[in-house]
C-alpha cells in the first residue's frame, strides 16, 4: 500500500513541482509501475492486514489494546480505523513503514524532551515503539497512544472509565515527527526562496529567473497582487508581506508533503493550526487602528441600543474569525488524509467482495481521484488561510474615511454594504 | 471536541510558534525583502521604460511635425524663389526687347535720314549735271540753229511768245 501511495505521489510531485530530474522521475515511475502489482499481490497472499506504512502501527495499537480490553483479534476495519487515527496524530518517532509479521519498524527515533522536575532528554528509541518503559534520571515514562505518561518501573497505567490513562503527564516538548517535518519544510522553503533572492541579486531585477525560481516568482507575485494588495490596501500591505508569504508557502508545502507517503500530517494537527491562527489573531489585534476598535465596541452610525447589542457580537467576532481559520485548515486536511487512507484501505477491506485486482483497481482509481482533489485542496487551504488572514488584517488597518462624512442612516447602510464578505469554505 | 482538546499538544504548539517566528524573521531578511524589492524595482523599471518609450514616441512625433513644417517652409521658399526668378527673367527679356526696338528704330531713323540727305545730294548733283548738259546741248543746238536767219527769227518769236505767256 505504501508503494501504491508512492506511485501516486510521484504523479502528484510531477504535477506540482518539477524539481525532479526528468530521467530519474521516468526511471522511478517505471520501476514503481512494474513493482506495484508484484508487491500488492505478494501482500494479498498473506491473510493479514499489512501493506507498508499503513499497517505499521496497528500491531502496536493492538498490544496496547490488549492491556485494557479483552484480548480479541481486531478485524481489518478496526485496524484500519486505528491506523488512520494513529496517522493523524503526532508521533515521537519517524517511522516510514513497518512489517507487522516480524514486528520490524523502518524509521528513526527522535529526541524526547520532558519537563518533569527538571529537563529530561532521551531518545525515543527507549520507548521501543511504546513497548518498553523509558527511564530517565530515576523517572519512568511510558508511551501510550502517542502521549507520554509518568509511570513506575513496571509500566503500569491506570485507566479511567473512558479508557484514558489517569497517570500524570510530564510537560512534553519533544522534537516529534511534526516538529521534524516542520523544521525540514522550513529549511526547504528557506533554501528555495533564498535561492530566488540570490538569483535576483546576481542577475539584477530585470533578468528573468531561471529553473525552479521561474515557478516561485509568479507565486510570490500572486500572493502580493491577489491576496495582500486587494485585501489590506496599497498603503499598508508591505508590512504584512513577510508573514503572509511565509504562512502561505509553509501551509502549502506542508499540505503537499502531507500527500506524500512520508506519512506526515502537520497542517492536520490542531496545535499547528491553533498556532497559525493565533499569529493571525495577534497580528490583527496589534496592527488594528482606532476605527477597528471603534467598530467593535461602539459601532458608528447605529442607534445606541444597537451599539450595545452589537458590541458583544463584534467582540465574539474577533475570536470567531481566527477560530474559523484554525478549524477550517485542520478539518480540511484531516478529512483529506482520512479519505485518502480510507480509500487505500479498500484494497484490504474490499478484497473479499471485489477480488484482489478489483479492490486494487478500485482503490487506486478512487485514491487517484481524491488525490487530485487533495492537490487542489492543498493549494486552496493555503490560499484561503492567507487570504482570510490578509482580509482580517485589512479590516483592522483600513481607513473608513468616507464612512464618517455621511449622515446617520446613510452611514449605517454604507457600512454594511462595505463590509467585505467573508467567503465560507 | 473532547478529542480535539485531548489531541492538543503544547510541545508541538511551542515548537511551531518558535519555528514560525524564526522562519518569518529569516525569510523576511534573506528572501522576502530582496525578492519584493527586486520585483518592485523591476516593475518600476518597466513603468519607467514604458513612460520613456511614450516620451520618445511623442518626441519623435514632435520632431516629425517640426520636420514637416520645416520642409513645408523650405518648399514655399523654393517656390517663391522660383517665381521671383521667373519674373526677373521675364522682366529682363521684356527690357531687352524694348531696348532692341528702340535701338532698331533709332538705326532705321538714322538710315532714313542719311538716305534722304544722300538722295538730296544726288538730286542736286543730277540737277547740276542736267543743267550743264542742257546748256551744252542748247549751245550746240543754238550753234546749229543760228546759222540760218529765218530759224533765228522763228526762235526769237517763239521765245517772245513764251515770255508773253508767262
Amino acid at each position: 500500500m505504501y508503494l501504491c501511495a508512492k506511485f501516486q505521489d510521484c504523479k502528484i510531485k510531477k504535477v506540482s513541482k518539477m524539481v525532479f530530474n526528468k530521467q530519474f522521475l521516468k526511471n522511478s515511475l517505471t520501476a514503481l509501475i512494474v513493482a506495484v502489482p508484484l508487491i500488492s499481490f505478494a501482500n494479498s497472499t498473506q491473510d493479514s492486514v499489512h501493506g507498508g506504512e499503513e499497517a505499521y502501527h496497528t500491531a502496536k495499537l493492538e498490544k496496547h489494546g490488549e492491556q485494557h480490553e479483552t484480548a480479541h483479534e481486531a478485524s481489518p476495519a478496526e485496524k484500519i480505523n486505528d491506523h488512520i487515527s494513529h496517522h493523524l496524530q503526532d508521533a515521537h518517532e519517524f517511522v516510514f513503514f513497518s512489517d507487522e509479521a516480524t514486528d520490524e519498524h523502518f524509521g528513526f527515533p527522535l529526541p524526547v524532551i520532558l519537563f518533569d522536575n527538571g529537563l529530561k532528554v532521551f531518545s525515543s528509541a527507549k520507548f521501543n515503539h511504546g513497548e518498553s518503559v523509558a527511564e530517565a534520571d530515576g523517572n519512568y515514562y511510558k508511551l501510550f497512544h502517542g502521549k507520554i505518561y509518568k509511570t513506575d518501573a513496571a509500566g503500569e497505567l491506570t485507566f479511567d472509565e473512558h479508557h484514558h490513562p489517569s497517570n500524570a503527564m510530564p510537560l512534553d516538548f519533544s522534537i516529534t515527527k511534526n516538529v521534524v517535518s516542520l523544521l525540514l519544510t522550513s529549511l526547504l522553503i528557506f533554501l528555495l526562496f533564498t535561492s530566488l533572492a540570490k538569483g535576483f541579486k546576481k542577475k539584477g531585477p530585470n533578468a528573468l529567473p531561471t529553473g525552479f525560481n521561474r515557478v516561485l516568482e509568479p507565486l510570490v507575485i500572486y500572493v502580493r497582487d491577489e491576496i495582500a494588495r486587494p485585501n489590506i490596501g496599497e498603503a499598508k500591505y508591505k508590512k504584512f508581506m513577510p508573514y503572509l508569504l511565509t504562512v502561505f508557502f509553509l501551509i502549502w508545502t506542508l499540505n503537499l508533503l502531507g500527500l506524500t507517503p512520508l506519512g506526515i500530517n502537520v497542517t492536520g494537527n490542531i496545535a499547528v493550526t491553533v498556532c497559525l491562527a493565533l499569529f493571525t489573531f495577534v497580528i490583527t489585534q496589534f496592527s488594528a487602528n482606532k476605527e477597528y476598535w471603534g467598530h467593535i465596541f461602539w459601532m458608528p452610525g447605529v442607534p445606541v441600543p444597537m451599539k450595545i447589542v452589537l458590541a458583544p457580537i463584534e467582540i465574539l467576532g474577533m475570536f470567531t474569525k481566527p477560530f474559523s481559520l484554525l478549524i477550517r485548515l485542520f478539518a480540511n486536511i484531516t478529512a483529506g488524509h482520512t479519505v485518502v487512507m480510507g480509500l487505500l484501505a479498500i484494497i484490504f477491506v474490499g478484497k473479499a467482495q471485489l477480488g484482489v485486482s478489483g479492490s486494487i483497481g478500485t482503490s487506486l482509481l478512487l485514491t487517484l481521484f481524491i488525490s487530485v482533489i487533495e492537490l487542489l485542496v492543498a493549494f486552496l487551504q493555503a490560499f484561503i488561510f492567507t487570504m482570510l488572514s490578509s482580509l482580517f488584517i485589512g479590516m483592522a488597518v483600513q481607513e473608513h474615511e468616507h464612512d464618517h462624512h455621511h449622515d446617520h442612516s446613510h452611514g449605517h447602510d454604507k457600512h454594511h454594504t462595505e463590509d467585505p464578505e467573508i467567503p465560507v469554505i | 471536541m473532547d478529542k480535539l482538546i485531548n489531541d492538543f499538544s503544547y510541545g508541538l504548539f511551542f515548537w511551531q510558534a518558535i519555528i514560525l517566528v524564526i522562519l518569518i524573521i529569516l525569510l523576511a531578511k534573506f528572501a522576502w525583502k530582496p525578492i519584493l524589492a527586486s520585483l518592485a524595482a523591476r516593475e518600476e523599471g518597466i513603468t519607467n521604460a514604458i513612460a520613456a518609450a511614450e516620451l520618445a514616441r511623442q518626441e519623435m512625433q514632435n520632431l516629425k511635425a517640426q520636420n514637416e513644417v520645416i520642409l513645408q517652409e523650405a518648399r514655399a521658399e523654393r517656390d517663391a524663389m522660383m517665381k521671383e526668378a521667373r519674373e526677373i527673367k521675364e522682366q529682363i527679356i521684356a527690357d531687352a526687347k524694348n531696348e532692341a526696338q528702340l535701338q532698331g528704330d533709332k538705326l532705321i531713323e538714322a538710315a532714313k535720314a542719311s538716305i534722304a540727305s544722300e538722295k538730296n545730294i544726288a538730286i542736286a548733283e543730277l540737277k547740276n549735271q542736267v543743267s550743264t548738259l542742257s546748256v551744252a546741248i542748247a549751245e550746240k543746238l543754238l550753234k546749229t540753229e543760228l546759222s540760218n536767219k529765218e530759224a533765228q527769227n522763228n526762235l526769237v518769236e517763239k521765245m517772245l511768245e513764251d515770255v508773253k505767256l508767262n
